[in-house]
């Protein structure tokens, strides 16, 4: 009786705390880490957030650009930063993959963060050189398997959101392609415009300007509906493949965050999303912010762990790994 | 023409409102100081503008952001020649002779050579960019793997053949250089090489940090040495302004210098330091005094420092006509400019032309803004050179440990700025010079892996380097530059001109 009596009042003292600390929250700027380099789609998306999330906030979210190790040492930085809500990860689909991409990993993917929430979902696109000769998805499939000797698939590097949909895309279509690897999406693309390697599957974010102008072939769009930047290009099922595949991005504190704090900061991001400025820069990059029910520490929990169940048999029947 | 000329109408109508007027000044003076900073580079801070230049039009951001860059590119030279602190890959081109001006007393010619170079320079451009955007852009993507690995050979064989000194040395430089260029993840296996499991250097060396160390602090090394010696050196400042005869040496340079750059600052990736270094090696082949060159020879300043300029300009090319990035600072104004609604591609010409042509029109005004602000500041940059050592010293270091760290916020970062401040010194003292290291540095990871996407591409057949045209042109230029080095006749008067310092 008397213990519980203790308990209890431990546990209201520490609610009590929990709760003044988290009305004082936050009393000072955020550091929002981004684990790419500044001006990528990731970078760009932290930018759009971290003012929206701010001005909710009522303190300025400052982006840190670390860099590193295809995402990994700026998510470890966060896994060992203060609990205290006060630094944060902005990171992608990358904190499930690398989960298996990385065999050695300076944090335990589910157990060093505690989630706030995703962010958005960025579809994906298969594009092809401006000559090369197919005009839709099957007359891609038919040209690959044809020339499966000579036929060459970009990517931005092993692990990028442009390796993981080409390995989807090869155990689709049960071939095996040669991949050619660039360091990052640009001088992919460059090489895509001159007719210099073949194909390449990748964020909207980049393929968007060249679809619109025709400078690419376009051949299919993950989403599950078409999009509105690019009303022609047709969706994997409308072509009859089941192909459905997005870039998530989420928002993570290090595991231990106070879950007023947590909560706090929740509340932060789905004001952000809500915003009709944030809607309209992440229309820019053809995407669309993520729903209130999204935006919850339990849906991006979730999320990473059907995730890496996902992609753990491709990674491994490609044995490909980062380290 | 009439076209081209309403276009630039057009521009001049958008850059000559009085608020693009001064957010393009806002921008260039920015530029300036943080050029003027060692480490501290564009794309940070262009980086940290982005949320604030969302509230502007998308014209008036773009002028004040294009504004930072080619303002930094200005600013970059001024510390690379006052303290060999070169903070961009092209303005280590500009150390190697604008340094050795400042020491003979001659910082005020060398630094309004760099202004003049890069006005010109700047100028031109622009309208390169204004009359040949689109086919330049269609010429930089006939540049597949092959053609590049074959520019980036010719590219390194003129830094041995050309260098100052002995071969073996500038041999041994470029090699040094290239294999520590390797450090880091493979791209194409993902396994990473000579990082003994550390995983911060798996991305590999910071460009900043190494050129930084190499040349600037082990400048300060071999200053603090002998201090008497260097205040000595310094104190007598002969003259700001170049002279008459200045100005007649400079008038070629500057005009080739201006015309390689525009070409070279399209390609994506090395262009504008591949241009600074192919300025450099011109000027010191048809110069009739090459060993002047490495010694203060106004020609190596005022041609690398055009071509630096050319090059920065024109690398906006496949940005704005083909929305692709040529240089990391590219990216961060393509997130600009996603930012604002605009998506870079070759439909912003077409669809905002007032963007398109504002920005083209502000370059130029820009320019001249730079001028008439970096004369009149020559004599105070040059009377910072009377500052006492030991005050300026840990200055300088500070600056440079904290503009090498804010670029990756990784601490591995200051532990190369000090151990290629160390080694640099140790090679400054076997008469190594630190130029071809760092052209090999930069250029042989990109070398590698051109080659090796080739070879993807060819699946394993060497012949595409030959078959392709424009590849086998730049092969063939590479072996008659070798042939030259290593024919007897040549070779002897190739010694006779740069007999080897000791």
């Amino acid at each position: 009786m008397k213990r519980s009596l203790v308990a209890a009042v431990i546990a209201g003292v520490s609610l009590v705390a929990s709760t003044a600390y988290a009305q004082q929250f936050p009393a000072r700027a955020i550091t929002l880490i981004v684990p790419f380099a500044a001006g990528g789609p990731t970078d760009t998306v932290a930018r759009v957030l971290g003012e929206a999330m701010g001005r909710d906030l009522g303190q300025q979210v400052v982006i840190e650009n670390v860099v590193g190790a295809g995402g990994t040492t700026g998510a470890a930085r966060v896994a060992n930063a203060a609990k205290d809500g006060y630094t944060l990860l902005l990171w992608h689909i990358g904190m499930a993959t690398s989960d298996t991409l990385y065999r050695r990993l300076p944090y335990q993917t589910l157990t060093s963060f505690a989630p706030i929430g995703l962010v958005t979902e960025v579809p994906m696109t298969i594009i092809g050189r401006p000559r090369l000769p197919a005009a839709d998805l099957n007359g891609l499939v038919d040209y690959v398997k044809k020339n499966a000797a000579t036929v060459t698939m970009a990517n931005a590097g092993v692990g990028s959101a442009s390796h993981l949909c080409g390995m989807l895309f090869m155990s689709q279509i049960q071939q095996a392609v040669t991949t050619v690897p660039y360091p990052g999406t640009g001088p992919a693309m460059t090489d895509i415009l001159g007719d210099q390697v073949d194909f390449m599957c990748d964020q909207t974010t980049t393929t968007t300007p060249q679809i619109q102008t025709g400078s690419v072939k376009a051949f299919l769009v993950t989403s599950a509906d078409r999009l509105d930047q690019i009303p022609n290009v047709r969706t994997a099922k409308e072509q009859g493949m089941n192909f459905e595949l997005g870039i998530w991005h989420g928002v993570w504190a290090p595991s231990g965050t106070p879950p007023a704090v947590v909560e706090r900061l929740t509340r932060a991001l789905q004001f952000a999303l809500a915003e009709r400025p944030v809607a309209q820069r992440f229309a820019a990059l053809a995407t669309a912010p993520s729903t209130k029910e999204e935006a919850t520490p339990a849906a991006l929990d979730a999320k990473v762990k059907s995730e890496i169940a996902r992609w753990k048999p491709l990674i491994q029947a490609a044995g490909v790994y980062a380290d | 023409m009439e076209d081209l000329l309403g276009n630039l109408g057009l521009g001049m109508s958008v850059a000559l409102t009085g608020y693009n007027i001064l957010f393009c000044f806002l921008g260039v003076l920015l530029g300036t100081l943080i050029g003027v900073l060692p480490g501290v580079g564009p794309v940070a801070t262009i980086a940290m503008l982005l949320p604030i230049t969302v509230e502007f039009s998308p014209a008036t951001a773009m002028i004040m952001l294009a504004g930072i860059y080619y303002g930094a590119q200005y600013g970059g030279s001024t510390t690379a020649i006052l303290m060999n602190m070169p903070g961009e890959p092209s303005s280590s081109v500009t150390a190697i002779d604008g340094y050795k001006m400042a020491r003979k007393g001659r910082a005020g010619p060398a630094l309004a050579t760099a202004a003049l170079g890069s006005f010109f320079a700047g100028t031109v451009a622009t309208f390169v960019i204004a009359v040949f955007a689109p086919p330049l852009a269609r010429y930089a993507l006939k540049f597949g793997p092959p053609e590049y690995f074959s520019l980036m050979l010719l590219g390194l064989i003129c830094a041995v053949a050309l260098a100052h000194g002995s071969v073996i040395k500038a041999l041994g430089m470029v090699i040094l250089g290239l294999l520590f260029g390797l450090i880091g993840a493979d791209l194409f296996s993902g396994m990473n090489r000579f990082t003994f499991g550390i995983r911060e250097l798996s991305d590999g060396l910071n460009f900043a940090a190494v050129a930084v160390g190499i040349f600037g602090i082990a400048e300060i090394l071999r200053n603090l040495e002998n201090e008497r010696e260097r205040d000595a050196v310094i104190t007598k400042v002969t003259g700001l302004m170049p002279t008459k005869d200045d100005l007649k040496r400079i008038v070629w340079p500057i005009l080739r210098g201006t015309g390689l750059g525009s070409l070279l600052g399209v390609l994506p990736g090395g262009g504008s330091i591949l241009a600074a270094f192919a300025a450099y090696t011109v000027e010191k082949r048809i110069s009739k005094t090459p060993e002047e060159f490495g010694q203060g020879a106004i020609e190596g300043v005022a041609g690398p420092e055009s071509a630096n300029n050319a090059g920065a300009q024109t690398s906006f090319i496949p940005l704005l006509t083909l929305g692709v990035p040529a240089n990391p600072v590219m990216a961060v104004m393509m997130g600009a400019m996603i930012l604002q609604g605009i998506i870079p591609g070759p439909a912003v010409i077409t669809r905002n032309p007032d963007l398109f042509w504002g920005v083209i029109a502000s370059m130029w005004i820009g320019n001249a803004m730079l001028v008439i602000l970096n004369l009149p500041l020559i004599g105070l940059w040059v009377r910072l050179l009377t500052i006492p050592y030991y005050v300026l010293f840990p200055a300088i270091i500070a600056f440079a440990a904290i503009g090498s760290y804010s670029i990756a916020s990784n601490e591995y970062d200051l532990y190369a700025l000090a151990l290629f401040g160390a080694l640099g010194y140790v090679l400054v003292r076997l008469g190594c010079e630190p130029a071809p290291f760092l052209l090999g540095f930069v250029l042989g990871p990109q070398m590698e892996e051109h080659l090796r996407r080739a070879l993807i591409i060819s699946r394993g057949d060497w012949s595409v380097f030959m078959t392709r045209p424009l590849s086998a042109t730049l092969v063939a230029a590479a072996a008659v530059v070798l042939l030259i080095v290593f024919v007897p006749q040549v070779a002897k008067k190739r010694r006779a001109v740069f007999q080897e310092e000791t």
